[in-house]
C-alpha cells in the first residue's frame, strides 16, 4: 500500500517537473514576442514596408530588406530543390548499398552540422571571388542552397523511405521502371513530406545572417535588387544593422523588423505543418 | 516492336502455353542457401500450389518467376529458370517486359494510393499507354473480371484505400489482369483477409485458370486442396513431393509431407 503511494508521488513529481520544463521554453519566447511586439507594432505600417533605408529612423522602411531575403528564399529554392531531391532520390532509391554509400550518408549528416559561417567562406571564395559573381543575391543564394542542401536531402530521403515497400512491390510486378516507379508512385506519395523538410529548410535559410555577411552582403542599399547579379542586404542583416545603431528610433525599426521576420518563418513553417497533415491523411 | 521489346519472353500472339521450369535452382541471401536445387516444371493453364511452413523457401521460389528477389541485398541465384524454354535470368532478358507476362498479387493489398481507376489503369500508363478510352474499357473489363465492377463502378475515383480489405485484394488482381499476363503468381493472396472475401478469390482464382498459369503460395492447407490442381510441398529449401493435389492430399509419398499436412508439424 505504501509503495503504491509513493510511486504515485513520484509519478506527481515527475508530471510536474515535465510541465515546468516544457514552460520555461515557451514562457521565454512569449515574454520575447511579447516585448518585441509592444515596441514594434506601431512601427508596422504600410509605409515602413515599402520604404527604402533611411538615415532618419522614422522614414526608414524594411523594403530593400525584405526584396532581398524574398529574391534570396526564390533564388535558394530554384538552385537547392532539384539538387537536393536528386540526390536524395539516388541515394535512396539507386545507390548500392555499400562502404561508400554509407560514408557519403554520414558526410552528408555531418555537412548539416558545419557551423554556417564556414558555408560563408565557402561561398566567399567559390562564388563571389572564383566564379566571379561578387556580392550579389545569385552568390548569396547558392550560399544558402549548399547551406540547407544537407537538410533538403535527408529530409527527402526520410520522405521516400516512408512510403511503404508493398507499393514499390506492386509498382516493379507490374512492369514498371525504377524512374517510372519512382516518378509515378514515390514522389506523389512522398510529396507532402518532402515540401514539409524544405520548407523548414527554407525557413532556416530566411534566418541566415552569418554567411551572408561574410560573402559581403551590405548592410545599406539604397535599392531593392532587381536582378540576380545585384547587391542585397536581407532582414536578419537589416535588424542587427539598426540595433547596432546609437538612436533609440531605430531600436524601434528593429523590433519591428524582427516582428516580420518572425511572421514570414511562423508562415512558413505553418505552410509545412498543414501539407504534412494533409500527406500523412492520404498515406492512411 | 520497338528495340526496348527485344527481350521479349513470350509472344502474344502464339496462344502457346506457358511453362515454368527450374533446373537446378539454388538461391543464396549473402552465405544462407534458401533454395538447396529444385528442379520442377509446372504445368500451363493450371493451379499450383505452394505449401510449407513458414521460412521453407516458397516465396522465395514463387519470386523467382518475375524476378522480385533481384531487390533483396545479397540475393544470389545458380541454376536457372525457364519460361517456355527461355532462361529468365540471362542477360539479354528485359525484366520490366517479363513482368508484364509474369503478373504477381501479394500476400497484403498493396492499392497504390490513388484512385479505383488508376490504380487499375497504371500498368498500361507505365506502358505508354493514354488514350483515355482504351484505358476506360480495359479499367471495366478487368474490374468485371474480378467481380468488383458492381460494387465500384460510382466510384473509380475515389482512392482505393477507402476500399475493404477484400475489396482491396480483388483490386490488386484486376491491376494484374488489366495488362494481360499469362502467368499470375500469388504469393499468399488470401492470409490478410475475412473468410468471405477469401471464398471469393478462391472462386476467382478457380474461374482465372481457364485462361492463365496460376502459381499459388499458400499457408491454409485446405485452401490448396480445394483450388489447386498441382501441389508442392517444399521443406528447409527442398522441394519435398510434387504431384497432382488429389494424390499429395490423400496418398503422400514421403513421410514428411504426411506429417506436415496432417498437422504433426509446421
Amino acid at each position: 500500500m505504501n509503495n503504491i503511494r509513493k510511486n504515485r508521488l513520484k509519478d506527481q513529481i515527475f508530471r510536474g517537473w515535465g510541465i515546468a520544463c516544457t514552460l520555461l521554453g515557451l514562457v521565454l519566447l512569449a515574454i520575447f514576442i511579447g516585448s518585441i511586439l509592444i515596441d514594434g507594432l506601431q512601427r508596422i505600417d504600410w509605409d515602413f514596408i515599402t520604404s527604402l533605408p533611411s538615415r532618419n529612423a522614422e522614414n526608414a522602411g524594411i523594403y530593400t530588406a525584405l526584396m532581398g531575403s524574398i529574391w534570396i528564399l526564390v533564388l535558394t529554392t530554384i538552385i537547392s530543390l532539384p539538387l537536393g531531391i536528386a540526390a536524395a532520390i539516388y541515394l535512396e532509391e539507386y545507390s548500392k548499398k555499400n562502404r561508400f554509400s554509407s560514408i557519403l550518408e554520414v558526410n552528408i549528416s555531418n555537412l548539416a552540422g558545419v557551423p554556417s559561417i564556414i558555408y560563408g567562406l565557402l561561398g566567399l571564395e567559390i562564388f563571389v571571388r572564383i566564379l566571379e559573381m561578387g556580392a550579389s543575391v545569385l552568390a548569396g543564394s547558392f550560399t544558402l542552397a549548399l547551406l540547407i542542401l544537407p537538410i533538403v536531402i535527408v529530409s527527402t530521403r526520410e520522405s521516400i523511405k516512408a512510403v511503404p515497400k508493398s507499393i514499390r512491390d506492386a509498382s516493379y510486378a507490374l512492369g514498371a521502371s525504377k524512374w517510372q516507379t519512382v516518378s509515378m508512385q514515390l514522389l506523389p506519395a512522398s510529396f507532402g513530406g518532402i515540401l514539409t523538410g524544405v520548407i523548414l529548410a527554407l525557413s532556416r535559410a530566411v534566418g541566415e545572417t552569418a554567411p551572408l555577411i561574410v560573402i559581403g552582403a551590405l548592410a545599406y542599399v539604397p535599392f531593392a535588387p532587381s536582378s540576380p547579379m545585384d547587391e542585397f542586404t536581407v532582414m536578419p542583416i537589416q535588424i542587427f544593422n539598426w540595433i547596432s545603431r546609437p538612436q533609440a528610433g531605430f531600436e524601434v525599426n528593429a523590433a519591428a523588423a524582427i516582428i516580420m521576420l518572425l511572421l514570414i518563418t511562423f508562415i512558413m513553417n505553418g505552410i509545412a505543418v498543414y501539407f504534412r497533415n494533409k500527406w500523412q491523411k492520404k498515406l492512411k | 516492336m520497338s528495340k526496348k521489346e527485344k527481350g521479349i519472353v513470350i509472344d502474344k500472339s502464339i496462344k502457346r502455353k506457358h511453362k515454368l521450369e527450374t533446373k537446378g535452382v539454388k538461391v543464396f541471401y549473402d552465405d544462407f542457401m534458401a533454395i538447396k536445387g529444385i528442379d520442377m516444371t509446372i504445368k500451363a493453364n493450371k493451379v499450383t500450389a505452394f505449401i510449407g511452413p513458414s521460412g521453407c523457401g516458397k516465396s522465395t521460389f514463387l519470386r523467382l518467376f518475375n524476378r522480385m528477389n533481384d531487390y533483396v541485398d545479397g540475393f544470389r541465384l545458380e541454376g536457372e529458370v525457364r519460361i517456355d524454354g527461355e532462361n529468365i535470368y540471362k542477360k539479354k532478358i528485359n525484366v520490366e517486359q517479363l513482368r508484364k507476362q509474369v503478373g504477381m498479387v501479394f500476400q497484403k493489398p498493396n492499392p497504390f494510393p490513388k484512385s479505383i481507376f488508376e490504380n487499375v489503369a497504371y500498368g498500361l500508363r507505365i506502358q505508354g499507354i493514354n488514350d483515355k478510352r482504351y484505358l476506360s474499357e480495359k479499367v471495366e473489363d478487368s474490374l468485371k473480371q474480378v467481380a468488383l465492377w458492381d460494387e465500384v463502378k460510382d466510384d473509380l475515383n475515389k482512392s482505393a484505400i477507402a476500399l475493404s480489405g477484400g475489396q482491396q485484394q480483388r483490386l490488386c488482381i484486376a491491376r494484374t489482369l488489366a495488362v494481360e499476363p499469362s502467368i499470375i503468381l500469388m504469393d499468399e493472396p488470401t492470409s490478410a483477409l475475412d473468410p468471405l472475401s477469401t471464398a471469393k478469390i478462391e472462386e476467382l482464382i478457380y474461374e482465372l485458370k481457364e485462361k492463365y498459369s496460376i502459381v499459388i503460395v499458400t499457408h491454409n492447407m485446405q485452401q490448396a486442396g480445394r483450388i489447386s490442381d498441382y501441389t508442392a510441398f517444399f521443406y528447409l529449401g527442398e522441394l519435398i513431393e510434387y504431384d497432382r493435389t488429389k494424390k499429395l492430399f490423400t496418398n503422400p509419398e514421403k513421410q514428411q509431407t504426411e506429417n506436415y499436412i496432417t498437422g504433426r508439424f509446421g
